[in-house]
């Protein structure tokens, strides 16, 4: 006990340097900083673009307001910890390019997107007292306007459905990894079954049965990627789930549910963050996709996949191109966005 | 191995039977068959309908028994290569979904029959020496190409090749019989969209390969180059894009519907959806069946290949 005391205040110790502060940034880099930032991020742009028909005009704006310095500040932390992939920087760049025009869009001076104003505009064309720097569309609204707002539902419900799809995934993976026998025989079968269909024809049924709207792609997302995540997880943790420190818990007496989600699980985090920027950038393809298929989001709110629809009846002509490739190459960019960002995080994690 | 194969067979004919139960339940409720029946009888809305009429014809449809007795008809008719009818198209489904099929079939192997090879060589000119500007500049292009959607793949090459040069027409309706210049545009948009996929697997198989002892000591014997990239290092570094390739089959299942829909071609895909926005159960029914046989097919045949051209499988 002596010796204990004598260590915790000696009697004559030098003078211990202050630790030097640690800089703002690297003190952002850090996971709970981090998820602070996201989730300022995050919350008002998904309120607002889900719930903003409830909040009402004003609200739906201003709620916007404290994402934006978080967003900006996201971007420079993850460029900084990213900075070693030149893959992965540009990957994120065009990704907080989008997030960022979501966050920022309401307070641009942009025409309203569904205001009609001067149909058939050309690119750079001013008409009516406005200029077109990217044209009108068929029914005369400023695209550059609605390419910037579509941004808006694309990103939430695509990251939306794809972080539900990974909640369930993981949760069924685990359970079929770690409580084995029966649990793994049902949970495998019913994924097998779903793993048969060809992705699009499980989309369309699902989303026909169900109505097309954000919610229920949401959900169709979900039974398509589901199985898949299911399967990795299920992977991973049937190799961890031999290692001591499980047994330890066990003996501990903790509870299974305990285990699987802090013991097994953030095990599996590694594959799961590269699998989910892929996944991220398919949900996108598929969001804007079904949309244009007529399965998706619902008009008059501007999207890229239902601007691409409006305008493959009518824009078939050279003259009018620009309809369709403006939408076209957004949501490419936001893919490759995604796709760099996934080569990156795979490129660093071999790395080391 | 035959063991094997019986085993998915077997688990296929059993996720048909499930998937096809669940689906006639799904599309039994009674919205779904109303509105069917406005879209038939050419009534303006669902509340319009009379219940008279709605009952006379579902009764003359016979809609109106429980869907487990149309279900158990149904199967009985799939034995004996009985579909069912199209409601929307009032004519056999298994000739409609036959055309259909041949049509996605001339496609697909138009897209096979250009994809595998591109693929295959690039992947593996790639491979060969990893790192180098060759590598680097096919990896680009790969993951280039397989970040376009296919949707903006499509737009994109309608608007150069369609809209600006005007070499080949933009819609792939083949409404004046058959012109091969009308499938030029959906077969690029399916190759460009996948062969990416294809090469960046086949390339890390063969940088793979090209690090092995045995090809290391084929180079230091003496071999030259050319010999022992071919008869050395393709044999093993074939053996996983075969497998890739394979389930491409079940992919272009997929991929088809949105390149059918914006061009306008009359293909598996297009009659799919056109069937599910008009809730024409029969043939939602059988695309679906068709759909599942071919990804379950396509996985045996991966697997089974995979076992077949690995040795080290096969002799084990």
């Amino acid at each position: 006990m002596a010796s204990v005391e004598v260590l915790a205040t000696p009697p004559s110790a030098p003078p211990i340097a202050a630790p030097a502060p640690v800089p703002l940034l690297r003190r952002l880099q850090r996971p709970r900083p981090c998820l602070a930032l996201l989730l300022l991020m995050w919350i008002p742009l998904t309120v607002s673009v889900m719930f903003g028909g409830y909040l009402g005009d004003p609200l739906r704006t201003w709620i916007l307001l404290p994402a934006l310095p978080a967003t900006l500040l996201l971007y420079v932390v993850a460029v900084v910890s990213w900075r070693e992939s030149t893959i992965a920087v540009v990957g994120v760049s065009l990704v907080f390019f989008w997030l960022i025009v979501a966050v920022a869009v309401p307070f641009l001076p942009l025409v309203d997107p569904n205001k009609p104003l001067a149909p058939f505009t050309g690119i750079g064309v001013e008409k009516n007292g406005h200029l077109f720097l990217l044209g009108a569309d068929l029914k005369g609204r400023d695209m550059l306007s609605r390419v910037l707002w579509g941004c808006q539902r694309v990103l939430v419900w695509g990251v939306t459905a794809t972080l539900v799809a990974y909640v369930v995934g993981c949760m069924l993976g685990l359970m079929a990894g770690y409580l084995a026998k029966w649990w793994d025989q049902v949970i495998s079968f019913i994924a097998n079954v779903l793993l048969s269909f060809p992705v699009m024809v499980l989309f369309i049924l699902i989303l026909n049965y169900l109505g097309a709207s954000g919610f229920n792609i949401v959900i169709a997302v979900t039974f398509a990627s589901a199985p898949a995540i299911m399967r990795i997880v299920r992977g991973l943790t049937l190799d961890t789930k031999t290692r001591d420190y499980i047994f330890a818990a066990q003996t501990r007496g903790e509870h299974p549910l305990r285990i699987m989600i802090y013991e097994l699980l953030p095990n599996a985090r590694g594959p799961i963050i590269v699998d989910a920027c892929l996944r991220l950038g398919y949900t996108t393809v598929a969001i804007t996709t079904l949309t244009f298929l007529g399965l998706g989001l619902q008009p008059p709110d501007p999207d890229w996949g239902l601007m691409i629809k409006e305008a493959a009846k009518v824009a078939m002509l050279w003259k009018f191109s620009y309809m369709l490739l403006i939408p076209a190459l957004s949501v490419s960019s936001l893919i490759l966005g995604f796709n760099l960002m996934a080569d990156g995080l795979r490129e660093m994690s071999l790395r080391d | 191995m035959l063991k094997l194969i019986g085993n998915r067979l077997l688990q296929m004919v059993l996720i048909m039977a499930v998937v096809s139960l669940v689906i006639f339940a799904i599309f039994d409720s009674d919205k779904f068959k109303r509105q069917i029946a406005v879209a038939e009888l050419g009534g303006f809305a669902v509340s319009a309908l009379s219940d008279q009429d709605y009952e006379a014809w579902l009764d003359r449809k016979g809609l109106n028994v429980p869907f487990y007795e149309r279900y158990l008809k149904w199967v009985g008719g799939v034995m004996t290569g009985d579909l069912g009818r199209s409601f929307e198209k009032n004519e056999p489904v298994t000739r409609l979904l036959g055309d259909r099929l041949v049509n996605t079939g001339i496609l697909a192997f138009w897209v096979f029959a250009l994809m595998v090879p591109l693929s295959l060589t690039l992947g593996i000119i790639a491979g060969m020496r990893e790192g180098a500007f060759r590598d680097r500049a096919v990896s680009f292009i790969a993951v280039l190409t397989t970040s376009l959607p296919e949707i903006a793949t499509a737009i994109v090459l309608t608007v150069i090749f369609a809209l600006g040069l005007q070499w080949v027409p933009a819609n792939s309706a083949m409404i004046n019989g058959w012109d091969w210049r009308q499938l030029v545009l959906p077969v690029m948009t399916l190759v460009l969209y996948d062969f990416g996929y294809v090469t960046r697997m086949t390339r890390a198989s063969m940088a793979e390969v090209m690090t092995s002892q045995y090809i290391r000591t084929a180079v230091l014997k003496g071999l030259p180059h050319r010999r022992v990239i071919l008869r050395h290092a393709l044999r093993n570094a074939l053996i996983a894009p075969f497998t890739i390739i394979a389930l491409q089959l079940n992919w272009i299942l997929s991929g088809v519907v949105v390149v059918e829909v914006f061009f306008q071609y009359a293909g598996f895909g297009k009659l799919l959806l056109d069937a599910a926005l008009f809730g024409d159960v029969y043939v939602i029914q059988a695309a679906t069946l068709v759909a599942v046989f071919v990804a379950v097919i396509s996985q045996i045949i991966s697997d089974v290949g995979y076992t077949f051209l690995n040795p080290r499988i096969r002799f084990s």
